[in-house]
């Protein structure tokens, strides 16, 4: 078990010729031992580069990783004692349920009895006891993701358990057991443990601490709540949250946003960088519709089960809003907020908020 | 609506009488002889089984099947280790992948006869290459008159004109393996042997049973190739099957053992073919 550092990781496939080439642009960051992280991003932002880079089976183009203040940069995968499980399931046909997961114990020479009793509890936690002496082969999606996991989960003594979306091909009951399990199992077994996902949901349930990715780079490390209340960037107040966050271009002055006719005052925030847009974010759920407030255009509500979101502009932009389940439209609605609930962002990175009286 | 009808045999029906002209009818004819006797003249008297029992009873038929099968089991003992290791040996990508391609592709694309003719001239002991160094190296070599001489040429032949099919089916089976095998196996800590038992050998297993047969039945048929070089000799030390046919059905003009003996022939085949496939398959029933 190891603290992992990622030490200005850059990485191109290929050769880099400008700073486009570059898959991962730059990646700093320090991920403590024991600790369940998430990397969320869409796909293509270099989620996977950055767990290939991790486990070794890539080397960066550029820094250094390291386990604890061991640099492990030029090791092979081999060498790292990292265990990693892939999107897609990989079981070894020709042998049974019970050699796939003693396969990375074997290869490694761990003691005949405890490789035995590890099998068996590797069986049991992922509920494959009943067809432990059978061929891996013909078995379905989820079963094979459970061997795989299994072999992730077999050696007692890695580094660090990396997750590369695994439960991509699992049906939605099975994943919210695997994943509960899962999480059970970091607490249980203290392995620090890397989850790469785009699944906000998985993500913000299975980590401590969730790392937002963005074309090339962690634009927010932090804990749910963080990301939820203070996207560092804009693109993390849009990609959390259902539907995400509302961002609407202002001009600022004297210390307030300017929006159509709205001058919403600002608290401190840093200097505008020059030709910057301008930017404030507002979660649909911290908004308020009522009789006070700036002049709403509603434009249509849809209703989602236990909320409704109402659809609507300010001042010509679009806008949406969260409402209660019998939340009432009143007939001139008007929009409000506390001043916390505003982000204000300047080159879509956040610079201030909104002024707390 | 009709769940069924009969519409599908007219579907059916263009594939069947391709088959008919070109395999059934043509079979039939051969049946018809070996049960018949014949001294031309289209006439033809009823023979039963005594040409079966005949080519059954006589022992150049054993030992041309022998033959047969020894030289079937040598190439198929050589070229199936040899195309998959040099299909795993070879590039996976860029200009490289390209030349192997090309070069593995050439010997696939001469003509049998013109393959046997270079060998025959290759090993000629007065001008050909082989024959030649072999003869200033004061090796003895002379496959016209040495028995293990003549099976080395024919077998040396076989290999280099036939291994690279085995290579590029495996090679294809090689290449669809996804990436994420072997990087697991990377993480697993597998050693390149553990790679090649669990990984690539099981996913190969599809083609090379492919390779098996393809390799079994044409090395089992050949005829082209041994008759160019050694002529089914020196004696008979390389009379396999078919040229011992050829030799009854034109040579002696025996029309009804030669047409016995084709049928045998064909059978053998068809159950060494079965066997072959039932216990490459077996393995994924279980």
């Amino acid at each position: 078990m190891a603290r992992i550092t990622l030490d200005h990781v850059r990485h191109a496939y290929g050769t880099p010729r400008q700073e486009s080439d570059y898959a991962l642009k730059e990646v700093h960051a320090v991920w403590s031992d024991g600790g369940a992280y998430a990397l969320l991003g869409p796909s293509g932002c270099g989620k996977t580069t950055l767990l290939n880079i991790i486990s070794g089976l890539l080397r960066p183009s550029e820094g250094r990783i390291l386990f604890d203040d061991q640099d492990m940069t030029d090791l092979p995968t081999g060498k790292r004692n990292i265990a990693q499980v892939f999107q897609f399931p990989v079981v070894y046909d020709g042998m049974t349920l019970r050699e796939n997961i003693a396969f990375p114990l074997r290869n490694r020479g761990f003691p005949r009895a405890e490789t035995e009793a590890r099998v068996a509890e590797i069986l049991r936690l992922i509920d494959l006891e009943g067809m432990a002496d059978r061929r891996a082969r013909g078995l379905t999606a989820d079963q094979k993701q459970k061997i795989s996991l299994g072999r992730g989960l077999a050696r007692p003594d890695v580094n660090a358990i990396l997750f590369d979306e695994p439960l991509t091909v699992i049906d939605p009951q099975m994943k919210w057991r695997l994943r509960a399990e899962l999480k059970a199992l970091h607490r249980r077994s203290g392995f620090t443990m890397v989850y790469v996902t785009h699944d906000q949901t998985e993500a913000l349930t299975f980590a401590d601490r969730v790392a937002v990715m963005h074309d090339g780079r962690i634009v927010q490390m932090g804990t749910p709540e963080e990301l939820f209340l203070r996207p560092e960037h804009s693109f993390v107040g849009y990609f959390i949250g259902s539907p995400g966050m509302n961002l609407l271009p202002v001009r600022v002055e004297g210390g307030e946003a300017i929006l159509g006719e709205a001058r919403i005052p600002l608290g401190p925030h840093a200097e505008i960088p020059p030709g910057a847009r301008t930017e404030i974010g507002l979660r649909p759920e911290m908004l308020r519709v009522g009789r006070e407030g700036w002049p709403l255009v509603p434009l249509r509500l849809e209703d989602v089960g236990r909320r409704k979101i109402l659809r609507a502009e300010l001042y010509g932009h679009p806008l949406a809003v969260a409402l209660g389940e019998d939340a009432e439209i009143p007939a001139d609605p008007r929009l409000d907020f506390a001043p916390e609930a505003l982000n204000l962002y300047a080159g879509g990175w956040r610079i201030g908020g909104g002024r707390i009286p | 609506m009709k769940p069924w009808n009969n519409k599908a045999w007219l579907l059916v029906l263009p594939t069947l009488v391709l088959v008919a002209f070109s395999a059934v009818i043509p079979l039939m004819t051969v049946v018809n002889y070996s049960v018949q006797d014949t001294f031309g003249g289209n006439r033809f008297f009823w023979a039963g089984t005594e040409w079966y029992e005949q080519i059954l009873n006589s022992d150049r038929f054993w030992a041309a099947l022998w033959r047969s099968l020894l030289f079937s089991g040598i190439i198929l003992a050589i070229e199936i280790p040899l195309g998959v290791f040099i299909a795993l040996h070879m590039p996976r990508k860029g200009v490289w992948l390209s030349v192997c391609l090309v070069l593995m592709a050439l010997p696939l694309l001469i003509p049998w006869n013109v393959v046997g003719t270079i060998w025959q001239v290759f090993g000629r002991v007065d001008i050909g290459l082989l024959g030649r160094a072999m003869a200033e190296l004061g090796v003895n070599y002379n496959y016209v008159n040495n028995v293990g001489d003549a099976w080395v040429t024919l077998v040396v032949m076989d290999v280099w004109h036939w291994t690279s099919l085995v290579a590029l089916l495996a090679y294809a089976g090689l290449v669809s393996i996804p990436d994420a095998y072997y990087q697991a196996a990377e993480i697993d800590g597998a050693s390149r042997w553990a790679v090649f038992r669990h990984i690539q050998l099981p996913k190969m297993k599809r083609v090379l049973l492919i390779a098996v047969l393809l390799r079994f039945m044409d090395s089992f048929m050949i005829y082209t190739e041994p008759f160019v070089v050694t002529g089914g000799g020196p004696g008979n030390a390389t009379t396999f099957l078919s040229i011992d046919l050829v030799k009854m059905a034109l040579g002696q003009f025996d029309l009804g053992p030669a047409a016995a003996m084709s049928i045998i022939y064909f059978l053998i085949i068809l159950l060494l073919s079965w066997v072959f496939y039932a216990v490459m398959t077996r393995h994924d029933q279980e």
